[in-house]
């Protein structure tokens, strides 16, 4: 389980906000952190990782204590074996798709490498390097680096917001195999309705900073139906092409 | 004559060639530093580091003959710990142009950190890996070209030197005087033949270096 209670004060394009969460996450859960530009989901997600260092609170996954401020514990991002997958993918320009993923393994395990590479149709692609990839491989390249770390939680920053809507459907259903495979929590940033409904088991849905619901997907849509996030949830881009208009 | 020439020639290579190690041992983790933290003095720390590119070198020499003579602090604790003294010797001269050469090293190393994107540390930080290793396997490569521009300047730059090294080595054979001091000296004495022959090996060494940089870089603009 993870245990989240963290204050942060984060600049955003309206001004100086405070990011205040609270929030317990089960093992196993898929979890999307919804709202819109500058809520502060990304900080959050950062924070988890250990990239940001909250002003105050306590975070814990599992026995280990991540971060305490209290009593001064802060578990650099080396020591929490996050799977972090950025909004950019960050994939290492100088080394080859296959490289990549090598360089992610404590133990060196060329079987594994193998089973990746086999797992996510990246066989062909070995030998390319990674700048000469199309957004949906450095995708796919990306969430098998993640993997090949072993991670004990899986952090996923808008990891479809670069790719037209056929490539985010495609790739949601790889999301959801690397999940399972994991059996962890898998923590994705997004500001897609679909893409929640398709892929979350819960929603932690994120404004100015605070949790304003958490639930399940439907269940958190439905009760923030206000004028305001009508406006909103019209403006972000479906990729679920079912899901009813508000 | 032929005797001379060479041993200038090798003296010249010589101090190019420790004034880039130094630089190099020093470039990196002062790069690094001003490449990722923000501090109170860090212009002032980037001023310094920049000076040798505006201040005339004979400033710097003085200020260096200043510093190495026993009767001020600096002197006097090497005469005095170690039976150094630095005037007119190619270690005085050696210190001077580590000096000098600072920003020829500092600055393009210092701009490739900053051109990497700051996802891609992150992303080795997160896959469990150390500063050191990220900054070897990741970091390095990535800037290969930065690198290989700041160590072709830094030994070109000190090639040429001229100023700091007549200022605090003067002009001893075998000891402090380089090429670009021999070209000075033999013009002075009308020995026009030889400054063309110390000319010419400074114009190949230095046109051979920009070639390299400018193909480099090249390159990595096409891909």
């Amino acid at each position: 389980m993870l245990e989240i209670d963290i204050k942060h004060s984060m600049f955003t394009s309206e001004g100086k906000t405070y990011l205040e969460i609270s929030a317990g996450i089960e093992a196993h859960e898929l979890v999307c952190l919804f709202g819109h530009s500058g809520a502060g989901k990304t900080t959050l997600l950062r924070i988890l990782a250990g990239l940001i260092k909250p002003d105050g609170g306590r975070i814990k996954f599992g026995d280990t204590v991540w971060f305490d401020s209290e009593k001064k514990v802060n578990i650099p991002p080396q020591k929490r074996n996050v799977g972090f997958m950025f909004q950019d993918y960050a994939l290492f320009p100088n080394m080859s798709v296959e490289k990549n993923i090598r360089f992610a393994q404590k133990v060196k395990d060329p079987d594994a490498v193998e089973s990746l590479l086999f797992l996510f149709g990246l066989e062909t692609l070995r030998n390319q390097n990674s700048a000469q990839l199309s957004g949906g491989q450095r995708q796919r390249v990306a969430l098998a680096r993640a993997l090949a770390a072993k991670p004990a939680i899986l952090m996923l920053d808008e990891p479809l917001s670069a790719l037209d809507i056929e490539m985010r459907l495609a790739l949601q259903e790889e999301i959801l195999k690397v999940h399972r495979m994991l059996d962890t929590i898998t923590l994705l940033v997004s500001h897609d309705v679909g893409e929640a409904m398709n892929l979350a088991s819960s929603v932690i849905y994120i404004k100015n900073g605070k949790v304003l619901s958490r639930g399940k997907p439907s269940d958190v849509f439905n009760q923030c139906i206000s004028p305001e996030n009508v406006r909103f949830l019209n403006s972000v881009k479906f990729s679920n092409l079912d899901f009813p208009a508000f | 004559m032929d005797v001379a020439f060479y041993e200038t020639l090798l003296l010249t290579a010589k101090l190019a060639a420790w004034t880039t190690a130094i630089l190099l041992l020093i470039g990196f983790p002062v790069a690094y530093f001003l490449a990722y933290r923000r501090f109170f003095l860090k212009p002032l720390v980037e001023a310094l580091i920049s000076m040798p590119l505006v201040l005339p070198p004979t400033v710097l020499g003085f200020y260096m003959l200043v510093a190495y003579s026993p009767q001020n602090a600096f002197g006097r604790f090497l005469e005095q710990n170690f039976d150094l003294r630095l005037a007119f010797s190619f270690e005085g001269v050696l210190l001077a142009s580590v000096l000098f050469g600072l920003p020829f090293m500092i600055q393009p190393l210092q701009n490739g950190l900053i051109s990497i994107p700051y996802s891609l540390k992150e992303a080795s930080c997160t896959l469990g890996k150390s500063g050191f290793t990220t900054f070897l396997r990741v970091l390095v490569p990535n800037m290969r070209p930065s690198v290989i521009t700041a160590i072709a300047m830094t030994f070109a730059h000190c090639i040429g030197e001229f100023g700091v090294v007549i200022m605090v080595g003067g002009n001893m054979p075998g000891e402090t005087r380089v090429a670009s001091i021999a070209i000075y000296d033999e013009v002075q004495s009308l020995n026009y033949e030889t400054a063309n022959r110390y000319s010419f090996v400074l114009f190949l060494v230095s046109i051979l270096i920009l070639t390299l940089i400018y193909s480099i870089n090249g390159k990595k603009k096409v891909l």
